[in-house]
């Protein structure tokens, strides 16, 4: 075997050796790196520090949520088309949130049920398309985002 | 046929020649794709004028990982063949990309304030993106770290290399994990998820920028080199002087 062999080989087992032990770690901490967890996590995951704020992500549910008259006070419900949680936010919300359209929220759950929101981010999806095609779409009904996708 | 190119003179004389051809289409096409890009584009149907912003952050991003993803296979080059331009073209690289993954940052953050309603949130892509600036600097950091440049050369290539990994990483984190972040919208199995009149100045300003790091690329390898050589000539001097 030359050394060039040698060091070749040296460098792919490295690399080899790297991405395994990469591989097991980020396996390992899954729940750690997720930004949120899904409604349905809510139910069925025991690891979930509920104790704490976490942040739980979904669409906004069609017909719950209305333009506050007055006053920041928004309650929707968020959802994974499986399960729902709803949601009580005090504050500004970003001026893409719709009915329909993906939100992350940070909060705690409360002795009632309803997760108090201390931050509604919105989750802008990997569409990008001109108004009038948008509008097109929804016309002709081939509109597969935001929310023919939450009814 | 690469040893062919490690001769100095034969490199600066090809340089010379691809440096026109690469750095002429990379203003036209930058230009051409900003005029797209700011005027002569459609609205996003939710985003409103904010999209403009992506045409500048996404072929920056792609850069990023394309920079360091050549910086490493150079470093392995140069680890392996021992080729004397390999360690040269990753230390030109290395700035080049650290000023990419920069851009892809902050224009990141930019449109993050009004689309998302924050500058920065830690989940998987965003973090993994700020890991990467950070190798970029650490490698640049690592090769001046030593008095005997083969040393730092030699511990930098290792660097990129182990860094190397991060590159899978930040591709796949919205797909592996919940993110913030959108998925891809271009590169993926069921074809662009982007209207046509907004991919051509995304892909206008890609092309651009490619060439755009192929002119710096070279253009530093030249003064690195020259640098070298500088070097060298004024340490054969003391020597000489020393000596008599």
């Amino acid at each position: 075997m030359t050394r060039k062999q040698r060091r070749m080989n040296f460098v792919m087992l490295g690399l080899a050796t790297l991405g395994t032990a990469a591989a097991l770690v980020l396996t390992a901490l899954e729940d750690k790196i997720v930004f949120f967890y899904s409604p349905t996590d809510l139910v069925t995951k025991t690891t979930i520090p509920k104790n704490q704020q976490f942040r739980v992500g979904g669409l906004v549910k069609e017909g719950t949520w209305k333009k506050p008259e007055n006053g920041l006070t928004h309650n929707f419900t968020v959802t994974d088309l499986r399960h729902d949680i709803a949601i009580s936010y005090k504050g500004i919300i970003p001026d893409i949130f719709r009915e329909g359209q993906g939100v992350v929220v940070l909060g705690k759950v409360q002795a009632n049920g309803i997760f108090r929101a201390d931050e509604v981010l919105a989750k802008h999806d990997e569409k990008y398309m001109p108004p009038e095609v948008a509008a097109a779409l929804k016309k002709s009904g081939k509109w597969e985002g935001g929310k023919a996708r939450a009814e | 046929m690469i040893q062919k190119y490690a001769n100095p003179a034969r490199f600066n004389r090809l340089a010379a020649t691809l440096l026109p051809w690469f750095a002429w289409p990379a203003a036209i096409l930058i230009f051409a794709g900003l005029y797209f890009a700011l005027f002569n584009s459609p609205p996003d149907y939710q985003q409103g004028e904010s999209v403009r912003i992506m045409y500048v952050h996404v072929p920056s991003a792609w850069m990023a990982l394309f920079v360091y993803t050549c910086m490493a296979i150079s470093c392995a080059v140069g680890l392996i063949w021992k080729h004397p331009l390999a360690h040269i073209a990753a230390q030109a690289a290395a700035p080049i990309g650290a000023c990419f993954t920069f851009v892809c940052l902050m224009t990141g953050s930019l449109w993050g304030k009004p689309i998302w309603g924050t500058w920065w949130v830690w989940d998987a892509r965003l973090t993994s993106v700020l890991i990467l600036f950070f190798l970029y600097l650490g490698f640049l950091a690592l090769q001046n770290a030593f008095d005997d440049p083969a040393r730092g050369e030699r511990s930098a290539a290792i660097l990129a290399l182990v860094g190397l990994i991060n590159v899978p990483i930040i591709h796949y984190s919205v797909v592996w994990w919940n993110t913030l972040h959108q998925p891809a919208s271009v590169i993926k199995m069921a074809g662009p998820a982007i209207h046509s009149s907004m991919l051509l100045p995304l892909f206008l300003m890609a092309i651009g920028f490619k060439l755009y790091f192929l002119t710096l690329l070279l253009l530093r390898m030249k003064a690195l080199m020259m640098a070298r050589r500088a070097r060298g000539m004024s340490m054969a001097q003391l020597h000489h002087q020393a000596a008599e």
